[in-house]
């Protein structure tokens, strides 16, 4: 494996790995401040265990976020120099705008909402989870804004005497059309994950309940603390559920006009994810599943959907989707004469087609299992918290969310592939020509053990915090720390 | 050279300073969690400190990353990508501290948190160890080619200069943290954090000797810019002898104010120094100017107006966030965090 194999596999990795915490961390927070500023209107206390509770699965991926994030800032110098040289006229910007505008307002806020309770009116203190929140959120937005300059770049000029990319309007820069669809897409994502991830804790939390005949049920029913806990769990499912639902929605929304867009814009990527490869006829049809034969770029066999293709990317029931092959010609004469003719357009298509409709069969679900939750929790016949099968899907439903991310990225990061910049910088001339296979390798290694470490961590402590309960009081028999210390201290005291 | 660049330069310079001025104690303060805290306790009540102001004051250094990126490209793919390794070190040092508070706040027994409190320990020694070392190697002269990459070997890296740096920056960082320490815990510990670092005083004078002999040789500061580097060098001697009479005195925030002083003043030495460059290479002729590395001007116009509006107002809750939180520690309040204390039952 050369240096470009390795510095790849190590921006996945990382990328991949810091964007587990990241729709997390701006999910989970959307909750949690949802949940104090429905303890600022109706005073219920309920709601404020529940910000407490929620917060600490919150602040542990918080933690693993932001330091994952520091990463980033930092590997487009260290692994990616070429590409910084030819784009940081234009990346770089955002990412500064980022730390300036984002990162200094989510750490600052959430050092001082975790540690000022007593201190401030509610009011206040929901003030704060809210400006971590739009911290969090505007970090997206300009990251982004960075991310959408590489699909589809504008507003730039060549610089002819340096040979790299100059920014021509900022303005324009915003205002990239790739962005306004990948944002709300990804912001979509996020609060699906934050929703599905609430909702599948609640989920293994009752299902710690043990209950599982009808006198379990009225032993909860007749216990103060068994009936709070249903309560407890009833809510947080409940509000997970909606926000799940309105995620889910609005991720199909979005996906949809991203795919609307895609097919004008990059036809490979379009092509790979739905495995065409000749021309379709019109109306096009839309292959549900197909068996695909990549070495010979064809289909070998599929099930299609007739005029479904044109409908899904033209909204109208007339309509060519374009193949691989004919793409492929196209771009070759497009850009051989300043790339080469060595260039090979055509993506990991079996990959990308399946990945996809992983991706797209989630978001589905995620629809489908919100409107279940909310039917089975209705008032009248609340019976969610009895069926212990129905808690184990929706508790397994905590991992899912992760599989769809990373289904998403693979098809927006591979699909433009051989592009760092698309049309104008290959990734193969983008790293570092001071990397070397040992320096990258060595990173790579060290960086994979750190992820399983922290990630093995993080899931012990948040199943502890589960396990412990939202009742969970610390008192002087749970904590010997806590009784020590006071002795220690006073011996030292003295 | 335009006075964008010139001013973006500064702004780098500042935002670098920035970072040694408000991380440095967050770095100083781990360190004394193992040389001067006498139990788990008083560990988690050092970290406790920090612990509503570290993220915020780690910003400052992805700031000055991104502020790089944006208005010297050039210079943050060269100096990043030629110092792979040892950025590699600081942010693995970075990862390890930065988890540690979060998971230290979520250990049950002394034996678990002590775990994440060596992290904590671990990261607040070496990240600026190795920024130190980043910082006073980079000065020296790199073998760099034409395109601007950094081919540095390992006695480029690794150096008495570099190595010296790097025990420096750690040195004046722990004597800040210590001087942040004597401000926000009760009048005991207070005045024991005061009483180490007036020991330790009289070894910043022989380190500082030592530093700047080194650098006289090992650099071109004070052959090309002689009068602003040893006014600086004269700057920092000052702050610390200031400091050191503060400590004596026992006057914590003006030993905090001079220990902050030194820690900027390095990184303005450093600025002063490699100006009007900002890569510094081992043939004259191939350094690195401010002119070719930077963005367009019209970049750096956009990032100057984004800069002027946003500074300030950042500055302000920055400066708040210390505001309201300025309360001294008792030592008998020993919760990581609030969130661990029992919540109400209804």
């Amino acid at each position: 494996m050369g240096v470009l194999e390795l510095s790849r596999i190590q921006f996945a990795m990382t990328t991949i790995y810091h964007f587990f915490f990241v729709p997390m961390t701006i999910g989970i927070g959307l909750a949690v401040a949802i949940m104090e500023t429905m303890y600022v209107v109706t005073k219920k206390d309920v709601y404020k265990t529940m910000t407490k509770f929620w917060s600490k699965i919150f602040l542990l991926a918080f933690a693993v976020g932001v330091v994952t994030g520091i990463i980033q800032e930092f590997q487009f110098g260290m692994n990616w120099s070429n590409y910084s040289r030819f784009m940081g006229d234009i990346f770089g910007a955002p990412l500064a705008i980022e730390a300036l505008l984002a990162f200094f307002l989510e750490s600052t806020f959430i050092g001082v909402w975790m540690f000022t309770w007593d201190r401030f009116k509610p009011v206040w203190h929901m003030v704060f989870i809210w400006l971590t929140n739009i911290g969090s959120i505007l970090s997206a937005i300009w990251i982004l804004t960075a991310n959408s300059f590489m699909q589809h770049p504008v507003a730039f000029e060549i610089n002819t005497a340096t040979g790299h990319v100059r920014l021509r309007s900022f303005k324009d820069l915003i205002a990239n059309p790739q962005l306004w669809v990948e944002f709300p897409h990804v912001f979509a994502a996020s609060i699906c994950t934050g929703a599905f991830v609430v909702m599948g804790c609640s989920a293994w939390s009752l299902l710690r309940m043990h209950i599982k005949s009808k006198k379990d049920v009225e032993s909860v029913q007749a216990d103060a603390e068994g009936t709070a806990k249903v309560d407890f769990f009833t809510r947080s499912l409940r509000m997970a559920a909606v926000l799940g639902l309105i995620g889910a929605c609005l991720a199909i929304l979005m996906g949809d006009l991203q795919g609307k867009f895609i097919v004008y814009d990059q036809p490979m990527k379009l092509a790979a994810i739905e495995g065409i490869y000749e021309d379709t006829g019109d109306p096009a049809p839309w292959q549900a599943v197909a068996l695909i034969n990549e070495k010979d770029h064809k289909v070998e066999a599929s099930v299609d959907i007739p005029e479904q293709g044109s409908i899904l990317y033209y909204g109208t029931n007339h309509g060519k989707v374009r193949g691989m092959n004919s793409v492929n010609k196209e771009l070759h004469e497009k850009y051989d004469a300043k790339f080469g003719e060595d260039m090979n357009y055509y993506l990991p298509t079996t990959l990308l087609f399946w990945v996809f409709r992983l991706m797209v069969g989630i978001g589905f679900a995620f629809a489908v299992v919100s409107i279940c939750v909310l039917w089975f929790t209705r008032k009248k016949k609340n019976t969610l918290w009895q069926s212990r099968w129905k808690l184990w899907i929706m508790g397994l439903f905590t991992f899912v969310p992760f599989l769809a991310t990373t289904s998403g990225w693979l098809v927006t990061e591979m699909g433009r592939y051989p592009w760092i910049v698309y049309g104008y910088q290959t990734i193969a001339d983008a790293v570092s020509p001071t990397s070397t296979v040992p320096k990258v390798l060595f990173t790579c290694v060290v960086y994979f053990l750190l992820f399983l470490l922290m990630g093995t961590v993080m899931i012990f402590y948040s199943r502890r915090v589960l396990h412990q309960g939202p009742f969970y009081q610390p008192d002087e028999g749970d904590t010997p720390v806590e009784v020590t210390a006071g002795t220690q201290r006073k011996v030292a005291l003295a | 050279m335009s006075f964008l660049q010139l001013m973006w330069f500064c702004v780098i310079g500042l935002l670098f300073a920035g970072f040694l001025l408000f991380e440095g104690f967050d770095f100083g303060v781990g360190m004394a969690t193992r040389f001067l805290a006498r139990n788990g306790d008083e560990r988690a009540l050092f970290m406790r400190a920090v612990g509503p102001h570290w993220d915020g004051n780690e910003v400052w250094l992805i700031t000055a990353g991104g502020a790089m990126f944006a208005a010297f490209p050039l210079w943050y793919a060269s100096l990043f990508s030629g110092y792979y390794i040892l950025l590699f070190l600081v942010l693995v040092s970075l990862i390890l501290r930065g988890v540690s508070f979060e998971f230290a706040s979520q250990a049950l027994t002394d034996k678990e948190r002590n775990i994440w409190q060596w992290a904590n320990f671990v990261g607040c020694l070496f990240a600026p160890f190795f920024l130190g070392m980043m910082l006073t190697s980079f000065i020296q002269g790199v073998p760099m080619d034409d395109k601007g990459n950094v081919w540095a070997g390992f006695f480029d890296v690794v150096n008495w200069l570099s190595i010296v740096g790097g025990i420096a920056v750690v040195f004046f960082c722990f004597l800040h943290g210590l001087h942040f320490l004597s401000l926000k815990l009760g009048p005991g510990d207070s005045r024991r954090m005061l009483n180490t670092s007036e020991k330790l005083y009289w070894i910043a004078y022989p380190a500082l000797v030592v530093f700047v002999i080194l650098a006289f040789f090992m650099t071109d500061f004070y052959k090309l810019r002689p009068v602003t580097s040893w006014m600086l060098t004269v700057v920092i001697l000052a702050a610390t002898i200031c400091g050191h009479v503060s400590t004596v005195k026992k006057r914590g925030g003006f030993a905090f104010a001079s220990s902050g002083i030194t820690l900027m003043a390095v990184i303005a030495w450093i600025f002063n120094g490699i100006f009007p460059r900002v890569m510094v290479a081992e043939d004259p002729a191939k350094s690195m100017m401010i002119t070719e590395a930077s963005a367009s001007p019209y970049t750096m116009k956009i990032m100057t107006i984004v800069l002027c509006i946003f500074l300030p107002i950042v500055l302000a809750y920055f400066v708040w966030s210390y505001f309201i939180q300025r309360k001294r520690l008792v030592s008998n309040d020993v919760s990581m965090t609030d969130l661990r204390k029992p919540l109400a039952v209804h």
